[in-house]
């Protein structure tokens, strides 16, 4: 799998759900060299279109190819904004998840206590996953993920629902992830989130893709109405997409 | 008033005596019940959750016949059951009417309907939670059901217990294909009916007493796990 499965392309994407249109004609190509994140207002589209991408919502039309072929490849991995974790303890998290990829006997276990121990979670191994902190669980979820060894980790909103430590942590984990050869792709509407680990910016604005563009010269000098409008605070916390 | 109050004190001594007569039907009880529920929820328990993760033609029929099946009538269960098990009935070779083994039967059919409902409705609601989590790691609807069950255990407990309860308070079903014979068929609520129409109310409060105690036991049994779950597994 490897290197192959880059470039991401997105193709003409639309998603339509019962008349409401959350994404229109999106078309970009991700190579993985620098962190993307996608940026937008609530309501964007940002949540779904990380969801087309990953392979759990099938666009209404258009294309997500990998390295130019259809099929979703499992090396990729996503952390959702609220984690669901089972009700097993923290190490059986991941080692379900390494289990249902194929991956067993020694190595699961190996594994599993390798992503503990990255994340800072070692001494909650057998604790129960579901009552750790918000901010453990979050640290576990990308635990999980990372021990799958992905290509491309799909972070949506990783850091809303947590206090500025916790997010902190999430955030130096994120960047040791992709130091390890992860590409990073996340959603945010948090501006300095979006500062601190973008390479690139995506940004949507009412399900559209507006604009694209180095995360410097973004924040520096947005070339789109809207982008600017989002970077002075003008825009509306949340906006509709297009009918 | 009086003969009430004799007739509890009575029960009261039977239980506490160890009556053979009274402990005999509530073992007999015990063991059908529990061999009933166990076998609704073997083939409930799954049933319950295909229809909650899977999407096929015909779901909603399926979730409605569920649904009205929960209202199946005792008494043209335990007909069914008779006719199907009776000699010139297609499984009377077996040779199993007035036995607990036809009891089981009759009563697991009655019970599964339950299980598959209830069930469905629990692990659809957590199929709702945990769906997006495990198509991202590649688990398909058909492969999600056996980490459902077990990650809604706690909640799916009080399915089971339910079912249980359902087996256990059984009378009409179980009176027809299992004959009420004394020793061999007679359970906690064949007993109870039987005894109260000869008028022998100690006999059949004390059993009335016991399968109370039962229902409760087990309700405080399914609060004290389910408790137990939210604070140890969140």
């Amino acid at each position: 799998m490897g290197e192959a499965m880059l470039p991401l392309e997105a193709r003409a994407l639309t998603v339509r759900f019962n008349g409401h249109t959350a994404i229109e004609d999106v078309s970009f190509s991700l190579d993985g060299a620098m962190p993307a994140v996608i940026l937008g207002a609530n309501g964007a589209g940002k949540s779904v279109l990380l969801r087309v991408l990953h392979g759990l919502i099938a666009p209404t039309s258009g294309s997500v190819t990998w390295s130019g072929a259809n099929e979703r490849p499992r090396a990729q991995a996503m952390v959702f904004q609220r984690p669901v974790l089972l009700r097993r303890p923290a190490l059986a998290n991941i080692e379900y998840a390494l289990a249902v990829n194929g991956i067993g006997g020694a190595e699961r276990t190996a594994r599993a206590r390798e992503a503990l121990e990255r994340v800072g979670l070692s001494h909650l191994a057998h604790r129960q996953a579901r009552v750790l902190s918000g901010g453990e669980q979050q640290r576990l979820a990308l635990a999980r993920a990372s021990a799958l060894r992905p290509r491309v980790l799909f972070l949506d909103e990783p850091t809303s629902s947590l206090d500025p430590t916790a997010s902190a942590d999430v955030e130096r984990i994120v960047g040791e992830i992709r130091a390890g050869g992860t590409a990073i792709v996340m959603t945010t509407h948090n501006l300095g989130l979006a500062k601190r680990v973008a390479g690139e910016i995506l940004f949507l604005h009412a399900g559209r893709l507006v604009e694209r563009a180095p995360a410097q010269s973004f924040f520096n000098h947005p070339r789109s109405p809207e982008a600017a409008a989002f970077l002075e605070g003008e825009l509306p916390w949340s906006v509709s997409s297009p009918a | 008033m009086n003969d009430i109050g004799a007739s509890l004190a009575l029960a009261l001594r039977l239980i506490t005596g160890g009556d053979p007569s009274l402990w005999h039907v509530v073992l007999l009880s015990l063991e059908v019940s529990l061999a009933a529920a166990a076998l609704a929820c073997l083939l409930g328990l799954p049933l319950g959750a295909l229809v909650a993760v899977e999407r096929f033609p015909g779901r909603r029929a399926a979730i409605v016949t569920l649904n009205a099946l929960l209202a199946l009538p005792s008494v043209v269960v335990g007909l069914v059951v008779y006719l199907l098990l009776s000699r010139a009935g297609p499984l009377g070779s077996l040779g199993i009417l007035f036995t607990p083994t036809a009891i089981v039967i009759a009563q697991a059919i009655l019970v599964m309907p339950i299980v598959a409902a209830l069930a469905r409705q629990f692990v659809e609601d957590g199929w709702r939670d945990y769906e997006e989590q495990l198509r991202s790691f590649g688990v398909t609807p058909l492969r999600a059901i056996p980490t459902l069950l077990w990650d809604l255990r706690y909640a799916l407990f009080t399915v089971v217990l339910a079912g249980f309860g359902r087996a256990a308070s059984e009378v009409g079903a179980v009176m027809i294909v299992g004959g009420n014979i004394d020793g061999v068929t007679r359970v906690m609520t064949t007993a109870i009916a039987l005894e109260t129409s000869k008028g022998d109310l100690p006999l059949a409060l004390g059993l009335g007493i016991v399968l109370l105690a039962i229902v409760l036991a087990l309700n405080a049994v399914a609060y004290a796990i389910r408790e137990w779950s939210a604070k140890h597994h969140g």
